[in-house]
């Protein structure tokens, strides 16, 4: 594994691209640590993905069928006439420069294929060649160029350099969207078995057990029993959650990650939590073990793969014979939930138009899908004051919220969080204008690339974000950034320990969990970290003692 | 190729352009192919061209509801929702797409990268950048109301608006020499504005390192063929002056499809008019088309309603799933184990499986 640079060496970045220098002319240089390894010939043959083999992104050879120009060419062709996106955002590009400035890979790498206009440029030049008169009969001159193992290469590496989290979409005057490109790109991608394995083998795992980590069954609940432990150990109180219920109202489904990776596990505990004080007014509410994944690694794959993994939601939803679906703390989870589900799978006509049990609300807004936004459940029942809450719980933590970009530009999800932080916590910060809503700034390891073997890409991705969090965090002392995705929970913390260690992540639902009332729970000194309460430091070192 | 080869290339494109009517017109005397033929045919084109494109992007439909959410969306009732910018309905759209197609919406939030590394880390800063926005703007009003005001050319009587246009337009009362009485039309401040983006255009593009880069030869053509078109119109109103008559009896004709070439007009205008028939021809299969295309773009023109609405895909066909009788045939021993509930019991299903084959 390529070592990563130190933050110093990292940030001496050239935003200045070559002046003499055409780009077609300069070949791809596939650089360790700004790629993942190639997807495992077991990977891809388990969900049956073409030209299965093991194959190393490093080699000269990569395994291709003979015939892969016409399959890409092919496929180009069928997706050109089945995405009006592709077609258009092929065409109309000025090359205005506005989105060149506004990627968090293009801001931390300055690598000029990294610029938006650029990434779609690697593929429109090749659409010229092969589909427009003018890139036919005049070639370079048109812009255009032939696909050759090297362009494909290219390709290949700048697909797998972006997160698809829209951000430069925002600011292009005809609305061009690079995740739209990069998405069907890599299904170009897919067609010759050229997955990366961080995105193919949770696709697979996902594919038999539910969730992305391949965890069966039982490990699941054993996860879940787990936090019950710890919850009581910090609460006194022992919650019960259920799993594959049939019967119960609603279905809760979360991402894996909450469940199995620090710190999205106390996000975990929240919802528990949450679940349990709302039980007793009547939340009937199931987990489940086949449905054990919110998020959407096949999203990251093609169309087909994400509506293969996301039929789960509805299929048990309608097994159980529940009325709606609630669902987690996810980034890209609810860019397909909210944008694709009901197109890929629906209509849910099984299902009934959500009602909140507690509140009576009825969430006109996902009357379609029948799937409910946690932190809209949530702020729903604060504004009915419904729950007990105790912010200063959370006064050890100073905060500022980072919103996901799916959630953001792909749903529109601003108040809703906002709102349950301000109610479970004292002190929260926002950070710059340019860098949160819907301009927020990826985690830089979205769309499948949070590997280990692409740290170097992942950090400097990450610059934007980290640098505006080291503006609130120096400023006014912030510690705690909150977010609603568990690719960000898990992302983010890696990159605040490179770029600004004094901050940690958490989920909404954590500092909901801290602050909420049980009924009957006794004095708490931690919070769910294990951590101690504002005031409570010295009891700990009595304890210690 | 970099960017001087591409500038080069492009100058001499439109060079070439403004001499084969010169020599066509000065050499030859072709004013019926320049005056008439060149134009029928450029306009040809231009419709036929852009309703094919129009046509062709429409061919592709749009599977999924993908609007780029801009601001809040509707949910709870107490939660004040983003009409426009996160649009739940038509209405919605209509106007969020009437910000971006009049006022440049979305060109209006650039900003400028100001990347800086001081003594404890690297700064980022996103500095204010309406500049483009700003030249994009004067660029496209101007050309509107140049091309409007032309309608004095196509039209007899000429139409009302020509003539507010003109006034509004001329406002300033410049002449372009600080003498009365020379008969110099008074300065048309779109003339001015125009130039002075596309100047504004064409130097961004080369000034910063980014769009430098990415610029291809399309990029600079357009520029210096309408700077070229500018040019000679400017130069035809104010400095080589031609038989204004004459020039009005041939765009009536063209317009009126009575085509006729009257005697006197001057080569200046043949080459005017030869390049806006290229600006026209070369529109449908150039970027140029954005201008139609904006309106088709699935991420500004689709409301966020895609949790209460169904969207459908046209093409959407069946997938390959693993059901849950899939997942539980394979985890039935261990579920049983921890307690969680299943489907069938092992015993049950081998009872099951004997009682259907003995219907068998």
């Amino acid at each position: 594994m390529a070592q990563t640079p130190k933050p110093e060496e990292l940030a001496k970045i050239e935003h200045s691209p070559p002046l003499m220098e055409g780009w077609m002319d300069r070949p791809v240089e596939i650089r360790e640590g700004f790629y993942c390894y190639g997807a495992k010939g077991k990977n891809l043959a388990a969900v049956g993905m073409p030209n299965p083999r093991d194959w190393n992104p490093a080699d000269e050879d990569w395994k291709l069928p003979e015939d892969w120009k016409e399959i890409v060419l092919d496929g180009f062709k069928d997706r050109l006439d089945r995405f009006r996106s592709f077609k258009l955002f092929m065409d109309i590009c000025v090359r205005c420069g506005a989105c060149a400035d506004k990627c968090h890979f293009f801001i931390g790498s300055g690598d000029p294929k990294n610029m938006p206009v650029l990434r779609a440029e690697l593929f429109r030049s090749v659409y010229r060649k092969r589909f427009t008169t003018a890139g036919k009969l005049f070639g370079k001159l048109a812009g255009a160029r032939d696909l050759e193992y090297n362009v494909l290469k290219e390709w290949w590496y700048y697909l797998y350099q972006c997160t698809e989290c829209r951000r430069c979409s925002l600011f292009c005057p005809y609305g061009i969207d690079t995740a739209e490109i990069t998405i069907i790109g890599r299904e170009l991608t897919n067609l010759l078995g050229l997955n990366t394995d961080w995105i193919q083998a949770p696709v697979a795992n996902c594919y038999r057990t539910g969730n992305h980590l391949g965890i069966q069954p039982h490990a699941y609940k054993d996860m879940i029993d787990f936090f019950v432990d710890e919850i009581e150990e910090v609460t006194g109180v022992r919650v019960n959650p259920s799993f594959n219920r049939k019967g119960a109202e609603i279905l809760f489904i979360t991402p894996s990650g909450d469940v199995f990776a620090d710190p999205g596990t106390y996000t975990a505990m929240g919802y528990l939590m949450l679940f349990h004080y709302l039980e007793s007014m009547g939340l009937d509410i199931t987990w489940s073990t086949y449905a054990s994944e919110g998020g959407n690694f096949g999203f990251f794959t093609s169309h087909e793969m994400a509506k293969r993994l996301n039929a789960k939601m509805y299929a048990e939803a309608k097994r159980l014979g529940v009325k709606w679906i609630l669902g987690g703390e996810c980034g890209h989870m609810w860019r397909v939930v909210h944008q694709y589900m009901d197109t890929f799978n629906g209509p849910p006509d099984f299902l009934e138009e959500p009602v909140s049990p507690i509140t009576g609300t009825k969430f006109e807004n996902a009357k379609g899908t029948k799937m409910v936004h946690i932190t809209e459940f949530t702020a729903d029942l604060i504004k009915h004051n419904k729950l007990k809450l105790d912010p200063s719980r959370n006064d050890n933590l100073v905060l500022t919220y980072h919103d996901s970009c799916n959630t953001a530009r792909g749903m529109g999800i601003f108040e809703e969080p906002r709102y349950v932080i301000k109610n479970v916590c004292n002190n929260f910060y926002e950070m710059p204008s340019g860098t949160i809503r819907e301009q927020t700034f990826c985690c830089g390891s979205g769309a499948g690339l949070n590997a280990g073997e692409n740290m170097e890409l992942r950090m400097r991705g990450g610059l934007p974000r980290a640098n505006a969090v080291q503006h609130v965090h120096e400023k006014h002392g912030v510690n705690m950034m909150a977010c609603i995705c568990a690719i960000d929970r898990a992302a983010l913390t890696t990159l605040m320990e490179y770029w600004v260690p004094e901050v940690q992540i958490c989920g909404v639902h954590e500092l909901v969990g801290n602050a909420l009332i049980l009924d009957g729970e006794k004095d708490r000194t931690t919070d769910l970290r294990g951590e101690p309460l504002p005031g409570m430091e010295d009891m700990e070192e009595e304890e210690d003692v | 190729m970099n960017f001087i080869i591409s500038i080069l290339f492009s100058g001499i494109v439109v060079s070439v352009l403004v001499l084969i009517p010169w020599v066509g017109v000065a050499a030859f005397d072709l004013r019926f192919l320049f005056g008439v033929v060149v134009p029928y045919l450029a306009m040809a084109v231009f419709f036929i061209g852009m309703v094919a494109r129009v046509i062709g992007w429409g061919r592709s439909p749009v599977p999924f509801r993908i609007p780029t959410t801009a601001g809040q969306q509707f949910s709870l009732p107490w939660i004040k929702y983003s009409k426009i910018e996160s649009p739940k309905g038509n209405g919605g759209v209509i106007i969020r797409m009437l910000f971006e197609v009049l006022l440049f919406r979305s060109l209006f939030r650039n900003t400028r990268l100001e990347y800086r590394r001081l003594a404890n880390g690297p700064k980022l800063d996103y500095e204010w950048e309406k500049w483009l926005w700003l030249a994009a703007l004067m660029f496209h009003y101007s050309f509107l109301v140049i091309f409007l005001r032309h309608f004095r050319f196509f039209m007899e009587p000429i139409p009302g608006f020509v003539h507010i246009l003109e006034k509004l337009d001329g406002f300033l009362q410049l002449g372009v020499l600080p003498v009365s009485g020379l008969n110099v039309p008074s300065v048309f401040l779109t003339d001015m504005l125009l130039m002075l983006a596309l100047t504004y255009l064409f130097l961004r593009r080369i000034y910063i390192p980014q769009t430098r880069y990415i610029s291809l030869p399309a990029d600079y053509f357009p520029l210096f063929l309408i700077l070229a078109l500018g040019l000679t119109g400017i130069l035809m109103r104010y400095f080589i002056r031609v038989d204004i008559t004459a020039v009005k009896t041939l765009a009536l004709g063209l317009f009126t499809f009575k085509p006729t070439v009257p005697e006197g007009i001057g080569v200046i205008f043949f080459i005017h008019l030869f390049l806006i028939s290229m600006l026209i021809a070369y529109f449908p299969f150039s970027k140029l088309v954005h201008m139609a295309g904006v309106f088709l773009s699935p991420t500004r023109n689709l409301a966020n309603n895609s949790r209460m609405k169904r969207h459908i895909n046209p093409w959407d066909y069946p997938v390959k799933v693993h059901t849950y009788e899939e997942y539980e045939e394979e985890f039935r021993e261990l579920m049983i184990q921890a307690g969680l509930p299943v489907e069938k019991q092992p015993e049950k299903v081998e009872e099951q499986s004997e009682e259907t084959g003995e219907k068998e």
